[in-house]
């Protein structure tokens, strides 16, 4: 099992790397940490002519933490965006879900944007971005646009990203006051990628006390990661009486999960009823905590 | 037409090496063909079972899945520099050796590399943690036991005897 082999670029700057990116067309494919890309070329089964190598782009290894947004670049490995303490006060989804990524060991090389442009329906960061309404930011030769999260993911492995583009930054939207999140997955060993997996969002009302919206997003029960608002369900109840159950069920009924040697299709639709129910009351009681730790102010 | 080569520059446990290698060629086949560092061992060549752990300016990572070319200029550890200042076991090969944490040895390297990096961030674990900071590595002999006691074993040496 060796690659196949490419030519190899080595740009120094953003500026270099589109036009290098331009000239290429769809020739041209990004390695950034190639923990997803290279194991894929070892069993060839993909075989691009050139590979455009952005790991000496050191001005994109950046988690920023903003009023408004984190924002991450492509260069920022997953064990920077794990252990940044500043996106983990203002957005704790981003640390929860990115040490379900893989192990410590791949999280040293891969890439958080790399994961999100690798669009892999599986993978966790797709949904955290989905879930926080984030988008992606892309640059050209013909110059730059910004995708939402929700007309990003396109299908398995495939993304909005066109041929000569560069995804610069992944923007996490950060969440309301009185916010609280949670993560779980089911994975037959750990690292492994999972049979279904959730983020999920609680926000409550300025009382500290109604479920005021309640959303999740899903992974490997469909073709893409899969956003289902979950407000209908649980919204507007007290959040000692919220009727988790029933938001499982909603979910259950939004998602279409496949068979596969690992799970069945059915077996997947109950854990995403069993584990929204958790994370659901997981989320809840983290909400409540940042309620009474005078995050009362409306945002 | 020949496949381009590429002339890359390795620090390996602290010796320079400069390289002149295909770009498409693997870390860990450099370091083994063309670098004769042996000791970094190739078993599935595609991230899951963590034999070809090496450090990397510090941090373990698979070298099945980085090319030569990117990692220029960088400083490598191989299993070769987890040894002692005098040629002898290291404390995390002695540890694995007095806690019988290897069979046929064939994934030994990467947990060694692994451990020898963890314990630098977490001198004490528990064998919860420990068996959390090897789980990107796969031994098919020991059950892991074993392999969890030397984790913990290293930690001891290293605290009583450090370098």
């Amino acid at each position: 099992m060796k690659p196949p082999a490419f030519t190899y670029h080595r740009p120094a700057t953003v500026a270099e790397a589109v036009e290098v990116l331009a000239d290429l067309g769809a020739d041209g494919k990004v390695l950034a940490g190639g923990q997803s890309l290279v194991p894929v070329l070892n069993m060839r089964l993909a075989a691009p002519k050139h590979l455009v190598d952005i790991n000496r782009l050191g001005d994109l290894a950046y988690v920023a933490t903003g009023a408004e947004m984190v924002r991450v670049g492509a260069l920022a490995r997953h064990t920077q965006t794990e252990r940044d303490e500043d996106a983990f006060a203002t957005l704790p989804l981003l640390r929860r879900a990115t040490r379900n990524v893989a192990h410590p060991t791949i999280r040293n090389r891969g890439t958080t944007v790399g994961s999100i442009v690798h669009a892999d329906p599986a993978a966790e960061l797709p949904a955290v971005l989905l879930l926080s309404d984030g988008e992606v930011e892309l640059a050209s030769a013909a110059g730059s646009r910004t995708v939402p999260a929700a007309e990003f993911f396109l299908g398995p492995l495939e993304s909005a990203l066109r041929a000569g583009e560069l995804a610069v930054a992944a923007g996490f939207r950060v969440p309301p006051p009185r916010t609280g999140s949670a993560w779980l997955e089911v994975s037959r060993r750990a690292g492994d990628y999972a049979l279904c997996g959730l983020g999920l969002a609680v926000t409550l009302d300025t009382d500290g006390r109604t479920l005021r919206s309640a959303r999740a997003a899903y992974i490997s029960v469909g073709p893409t990661p899969v956003l289902v608002d979950l407000t209908d369900a649980v919204g507007g109840q007290p959040h000692d009486r919220a009727d988790w159950a029933a938001a499982g069920g909603l979910a259950a009924s939004r998602v279409e999960p496949d068979d596969d040697i690992h799970a069945t299709a059915d077996y997947r639709r109950h854990l995403v009823r069993v584990l929204t129910q958790r994370a659901g009351r997981t989320a809840t009681a983290e909400a409540i905590r940042l309620a009474g730790a005078g995050e009362g102010s409306d945002g | 037409m020949a496949e381009a080569t590429h002339d890359v520059r390795l620090t390996v446990n602290g010796v320079p090496h400069t390289v002149s290698v295909p770009a498409r060629r693997l870390l860990a086949d450099c370091l083994r063909h063309d670098l004769g560092y042996t000791g970094t061992h190739v078993g599935c060549e595609h991230g899951v079972c963590g034999a070809c752990t090496v450090l990397l300016d510090g941090e373990p990572v698979r070298s099945c899945l980085l090319f030569a070319v990117t990692a220029d200029s960088a400083e490598v550890t191989t299993m070769e520099g987890c040894r002692a200042g005098d040629g002898g076991l290291g404390p995390v090969q002695r540890a694995f050796s007095e806690c019988h944490g290897l069979q046929c040895g064939f994934c030994t390297p990467g947990f060694v590399t692994t451990v020898t990096a963890y314990l630098r961030e977490n001198p004490d674990p528990t064998a919860e943690e420990a068996r959390e900071a090897i789980g990107g590595n796969l031994c098919r002999c020991t059950g892991y036991q074993n392999i969890v006691a030397s984790v913990l074993r290293a930690a001891q040496i290293l605290r009583e005897e450090p370098s």
